[in-house]
């Protein structure tokens, strides 16, 4: 039975990617696509950093290590929804075009966090492997601590291109704040789950 | 004069291709247009100056007073109540009048005028409305020599304006010209749009269309018109004055403080057209640039 967990939620994460292609096929994304695609390709991006960080709290709420062997996947589908973000905003809405693009992350702080988020989970996504966490040992762990800033960034990224706060970029604070929070209560009772 | 509205004689598919037959023509030769819609190069003319259809038009809108949400105010605006509707013409006039819709579309004969309409948050659409200059309707009063602004108030209803039962703005919804933009001749009186009746979600019964703006500043459903002697705070200027200021010229060279008006993207267009340039004045600088001579447009924005 656990044998089939993993490939399921693999399964799972692909259901966002699978209904954007179609949407995007069959025409169905209303008179302003290029956004739509933006906003939805960034919105599970922050919904997976939100289920990345979920694991180990979970995983000390029910006692139970299978949370933390989904971990690594999700991760690495915060980098898949982000790589199609930001491709969305290079390529589709730009062009390649990479003056205004160069201009845009100069200049607005929206875009600059953003694509700072997404540059910080180049080396979280290239040192995935099993080979390389043995290879890095400690400096593995401190290394992927990187995601906790990551998500402050992307809350942050969501926060700034908004009229206001309210509300579901705040939501999306909220969220990462409290489970990053949760991981200072366990460290406090020394129990090293990084 | 008997007016014939072009939906009581053609569906909007040869209403459409009427357009693209006087387009083919050159606007030059079309006696229909108001205003030529201008053009920056030829390669991207065509996206330009192709109408946007009537269900984009009237179904992705910025309205809050019906919602937040694109697709807010069609859903919401349906049973508004637009009859019967009087505005007030009021302020600094000798004689303050009060005229009802009645009264301005039996005065007033509204002509079709394509404008490009360019919406802050960098998209754009091309829009057959159904109007008349705005002077023709300032002209029954006669402002004093204090007059040298003139606010628009739009309508205050939260039981029939969900979005008003919130404080996303500073209800009722306030925008202002100076009065040599307000008495220009491509500021609009909306009454229509696509040879029909204008719909509730674009501003029904009446609203102002300022071509050469972002589209925040043409007031939608006017209950009020008043000249006064100080610049006007807009809603969006007082929800957030350091985003939206009073003057709002459609200016590429001037960013909005989140993100650059250098491009916009054409609204009911797929994926694979690109974004085109955005034109200073949206494109009416012939006719508008003369209005702001010596003035520093990144500092007045």
């Amino acid at each position: 039975m656990r044998k089939y967990f993993k490939p399921g939620v693999f399964i799972l994460s692909t259901i966002p990617f699978l209904l954007i292609f179609y949407k995007i096929y069959f025409n169905k994304l209303g008179p302003e696509p290029v956004k739509e695609i933006t906003h939805f390709t960034g919105e599970w991006t922050l919904i997976f950093i939100c289920l990345t960080l979920s694991m180990t709290p979970l995983k000390r709420l029910t006692n139970l290590n299978i949370w933390i062997s989904f971990r690594r996947m999700l991760g690495l589908f915060v980098f898949f929804y982000a790589s199609l973000h930001l491709l969305t905003y290079v390529g589709i809405d730009y062009r390649f075009n990479l003056q205004p693009i160069i201009d845009d992350v100069l200049k607005k702080k929206f875009i600059f966090i953003g694509f700072a988020a997404w540059v910080l989970l180049l080396p979280l996504a290239i040192t995935s492997s099993q080979m390389m966490m043995k290879l890095l040992k400690n400096n593995w762990k401190k290394l992927h601590r990187l995601i906790y800033v990551i998500a402050i960034f992307g809350a942050l990224h969501y926060i700034w291109l908004s009229k206001t706060i309210f509300f579901r970029p705040l939501v999306y604070l909220v969220i990462i704040l409290v489970l990053l929070a949760l991981r200072i209560k366990i460290k406090n009772r020394n129990v090293n789950y990084g | 004069m008997k007016k014939i509205k072009y939906s009581e004689i053609t569906p909007e598919k040869i209403y459409k291709n009427r357009r693209s037959f006087i387009k083919s023509l050159g606007y030059g030769a079309s006696s229909l247009a108001v205003a030529t819609i201008p053009f920056a190069s030829q390669t991207q003319a065509d996206d330009r100056n192709e109408l946007t259809s009537y269900k984009d038009i009237t179904t992705y809108n910025n309205y809050y007073e019906f919602g937040t949400s694109k697709s807010d105010p069609y859903v919401n605006s349906q049973n508004f109540k637009t009859s019967p509707w009087t505005i007030s013409i009021e302020g600094e006039v000798e004689k303050p009048i009060k005229i009802s819709m009645e009264e301005i579309t039996e005065a007033f004969v509204s002509e079709e005028r394509i404008y490009r309409l360019r919406c802050v948050e960098g998209w754009s659409m091309v829009i057959p409305w159904m109007g008349f200059s705005l002077s023709k309707l300032l002209s029954k009063v006669n402002p004093t020599s204090k007059a040298k602004y003139v606010e628009f108030e739009s309508v205050y209803d939260p039981e029939q304006m969900k979005g008003q039962r919130y404080p996303v703005l500073n209800w009722p919804y306030k925008e202002g010209l100076r009065i040599d933009e307000a008495m220009h001749p491509l500021t609009t009186v909306v009454t229509g749009l696509y040879g029909k009746k204008l719909p509730n979600q674009n501003g029904a019964p009446l609203r102002i269309f300022i071509p050469w703006k972002y589209g925040f500043k043409s007031a939608k459903a006017i209950v009020k018109i008043k000249f006064v002697e100080k610049m006007p705070t807009s809603s969006w200027m007082w929800a957030s004055p350091r985003e939206y200021g009073f003057y709002s010229n459609v200016n590429p060279n001037v960013d909005h403080p989140r993100w650059s008006q250098a491009t916009e993207r054409i609204i009911g267009k797929d994926i694979w057209v690109p974004r085109v340039k955005t034109l200073m004045f949206n494109g009416y600088g012939d006719e508008v640039a003369n209005l702001y001579t010596g003035m520093d447009l990144k500092k007045y924005f």
